[in-house]
């Protein structure tokens, strides 16, 4: 019996208001014997093979029942109410809406101005934070810079990259070989590891450009696992599985800095570079070659009948991706004083690419806040440590299905002719 | 000994390739299907595996005197069934509400799904290795040629072919089989001339998970341990497939899977085993560079 029917019934036998909440009642129930079902091998039985004992947890079966059967009522009332608010939305069109208010403040006439008071507010952080909060917070520095730079592809040219960390990879690389083998200092190491990414990401680009969608994304993750199989591989060069370590944090004027100094330092050098960061894509966003890209990305036969050079565009949306992660790179492994290829398992491209959509897919603010969110949020909650990542997964889930355009949802650019013409 | 290491790693190729394909059936349907790349498919698998392990232990500590095949039987089923319930229940909860968002949104969905089961699994069950019990009987014939091949590995390219021939019937003859075809096509088509698009999709998701679940039981009965991140490797190593293939098409996954698998086998055997997923990218990125839509896969124009 489909639910339809078996709503019709209930209501005809005992009253709508009454048969409303008996076929509530008899939904949840199904979902909950459902999932009694569903998770009874899994979260019931737990073997040990080697005391060749079985153990039987039958509490959490009622733990299961129990809350599937009150978060399935919850399911339904939520999806309901989207399904009402998109109907609500067709009949309006115009609906002021808290995204929309914090987009507003990306136009350029607040953009300065708070752009300054979030500097201000983080360049204060150090100074009442911990060591340990200060590095996580560098941390999620370079996730902000990696999500930034994962939009300009992504984000801006619409181009599925599932191997970004593999220009990550290029940046640390390149300064951690720089440093141990030649001695370049950071700050020559900076521009030089930016610029190999960037060649990579040109040499990358070439082969790949005539591939859309899927086909793209899986090249690139190709990619990136090559580009991780060679270090892991070619110990005499890269170090191997155990990596290259005592790479030199960065120097500042010839100063001597204790543990505390430098941590705090290259907080700093992060911060710089991630305003920087926030800056160039600002500029770029509107340029005459961000449009292009965001042409680009609602529609690849009309950009080219506007006479846009397509593969051009898309060779400097990647090209320019990897420059920021080449930045990332570098200041992660300066950062870290060593690096590994464990550090850049696809994973690493999969979250990148997350924060890029739950942010809001070309919000340069989105992006921002999701790579601090998601980054901080799970590290602030090391107590529950068991736990975080599986919250991870159900949030992103909910949230694709709840608030698909991410934080803050970007609107389509358009002019509004005024109404006396 | 030339020609008997030959044999060895093309055995050996064809049936990793042939658990790929079983792995990869899923993505190609659902992909076919609802442009969707599941990446929560290789969690199936893991799942699959999962509950084969513990119904066999469950069998064997419990009542020791059954008999091996009740046993085995048993195990495949319940990880077939419950690999399929998984499925169904991940498509509604994950996709379906997802169906006419940017496809994108359906992607990190199945991301979210997929990091969701394996920390489910992990904290359910456990991080460690598992001992996987051999499911897979010997077969007395074949142990002449043991150190060729494994009565293992013979039995698994069997299954796959079986499957195979299974699959393309229910999908050329049967109504189901026209109606998922028919919904690849044209969903609003479909939907239009009384198909229920929605039950298809569900079917499809059961049956990929189905095919899953039986590659991951017969591969982790061959390599004889599991833990909950074995399916992330396999489901990226069967999307590969899929898309060698040409994505979409089921003749292309199992052509890509073969493929795939001799490839791997044949490069770590004569050139270098530290490269082996090296080779399967590498052998990716060529043909893609040269045949963009995937071996078999359908070259569709673009539409204004």
């Amino acid at each position: 019996m489909n639910t339809k029917k078996l709503y019709n019934y209930i209501t005809g036998r005992f009253g709508e208001k009454f048969g409303k909440i008996i076929y509530e009642f008899i939904l949840s129930t199904t979902v909950s014997v459902w999932f009694m079902f569903l998770t009874f091998p899994i979260m019931v039985v737990k073997v040990n093979t080697i005391e060749q004992t079985i153990i039987w947890r039958w509490k959490n079966l009622i733990y299961v029942a129990l809350a599937a059967f009150f978060l399935s009522f919850l399911w339904r009332k939520a999806l309901a109410y989207k399904a009402l608010k998109a109907k609500k939305d067709e009949g309006t069109k115009k609906s002021f809406s808290l995204s929309e208010g914090i987009y507003s403040l990306t136009e350029s006439k607040f953009y300065f101005p708070s752009l300054g008071a979030l500097v201000l507010i983080f360049a204060t952080i150090p100074l009442f934070s911990s060591l340990y909060q200060t590095t996580v917070l560098s941390t999620a520095l370079i996730y902000v810079m990696l999500g930034l730079g994962l939009n300009i592809v992504v984000g801006l040219g619409g181009l599925l990259n599932l191997g970004y960390v593999a220009f990550y990879i290029v940046g640390a690389y390149s300064y951690a070989m720089l440093n141990t083998h030649f001695g370049l200092s950071f700050w020559i190491a900076l521009p030089i590891g930016a610029l190999l990414s960037t060649l990579f990401g040109i040499l990358l680009a070439f082969p790949i450009l005539r591939l859309r969608g899927d086909y793209l994304a899986i090249v690139t993750l190709a990619f990136a696992e090559i580009t991780r199989l060679v270090l892991q591989n070619e110990g005499d060069i890269f170090g191997g599985p155990s990596g290259i370590n005592n790479i030199a944090a960065p120097s500042f004027f010839g100063l001597q800095f204790g543990l505390s100094g430098k941590t705090i330092l290259m907080y700093y050098i992060i911060l710089i570079m991630t305003v920087f960061t926030i800056f160039v894509i600002f500029r770029l966003e509107n340029s005459r070659i961000g449009r292009a890209w965001q042409a680009l990305r609602e529609d690849e036969i009309a950009t080219k009948s506007m006479g846009i050079n397509v593969p051009l565009t898309k060779l400097t949306s990647f090209a320019l991706g990897a420059t920021w992660a080449g930045f990332a790179g570098v200041l992660f492994s300066a950062k870290t004083a060593f690096i590994n290829p464990d550090s850049f398992t696809i994973w690493e491209s999969v979250i990148i690419l997350c924060f890029v959509v739950l942010g809001g897919m070309g919000s340069i603010l989105g992006v921002s806040l999701a790579a601090l969110i998601l980054y901080i949020l799970p590290e602030s909650l090391r107590a529950f440590a068991q736990y975080r990542m599986l919250v991870y997964g159900i949030s992103l889930v909910l949230m694709m299905i709840f608030r698909q355009g991410g934080i803050i949802d970007v609107k389509r650019k358009h002019y509004k002719l005024p109404d006396n013409i | 000994m030339f020609l008997e290491y030959f044999i060895s790693l093309l055995l050996g190729g064809l049936a990793k390739g042939s658990i790929y394909a079983l792995i990869a059936l899923g993505y190609t349907m659902v992909y076919g299907i609802i442009q969707l790349i599941n990446f929560a498919h290789g969690e199936i698998y893991m799942i699959g595996a999962f509950t084969a392990l513990i119904i066999s232990t469950v069998i064997t500590y419990t009542m020791p005197d059954t008999v091996f095949v009740v046993n085995a039987g048993l195990s495949f089923a319940g990880a077939i069934i419950f690999a399929s319930a998984y499925g169904y229940t991940m498509e509604k909860i994950a996709y379906k509400p997802l169906r006419n968002a940017p496809r994108l949104s359906a992607l990190i969905s199945a991301i979210g799904m997929s990091i969701l089961l394996q920390n489910y699994v992990l904290l359910a069950q456990t991080s460690d290795f598992l001992p996987f019990p051999s499911l897979v009987p010997n077969i007395k014939f074949l142990e002449p040629i043991e150190h060729i091949v494994s009565s293992n590995q013979i039995v698994i390219i069997v299954t796959t072919i079986i499957v195979m021939i299974l699959l393309t019937f229910l999908i050329k003859f049967t109504r189901i089989g026209k109606a998922m075809r028919a919904t690849a096509q044209d969903k609003t088509m479909a939907q239009l001339i009384g198909i229920n698009v929605d039950k298809i999709i569900a079917i499809t998701f059961v049956i990929g998970s189905s095919t899953a679940a039986l590659g991951g039981v017969l591969i982790s009965s061959n390599i004889g341990q599991i833990n909950y991140y074995i399916g992330f490797i396999a489901g990226i190593k069967a999307f590969v497939a899929a898309v060698l293939g040409g994505i979409g098409s089921i003749p292309g996954a199992v052509v890509g899977s073969l493929i795939l698998g001799l490839t791997e086998s044949f490069g770590s055997g004569y050139i270098s085993s530290d490269y082996e997923d090296a080779f399967a990218f590498i052998f990716l990125i060529i043909i893609l560079i040269f045949k963009p839509e995937g071996i078999l896969g359908r070259k569709d124009s673009q539409k204004v």
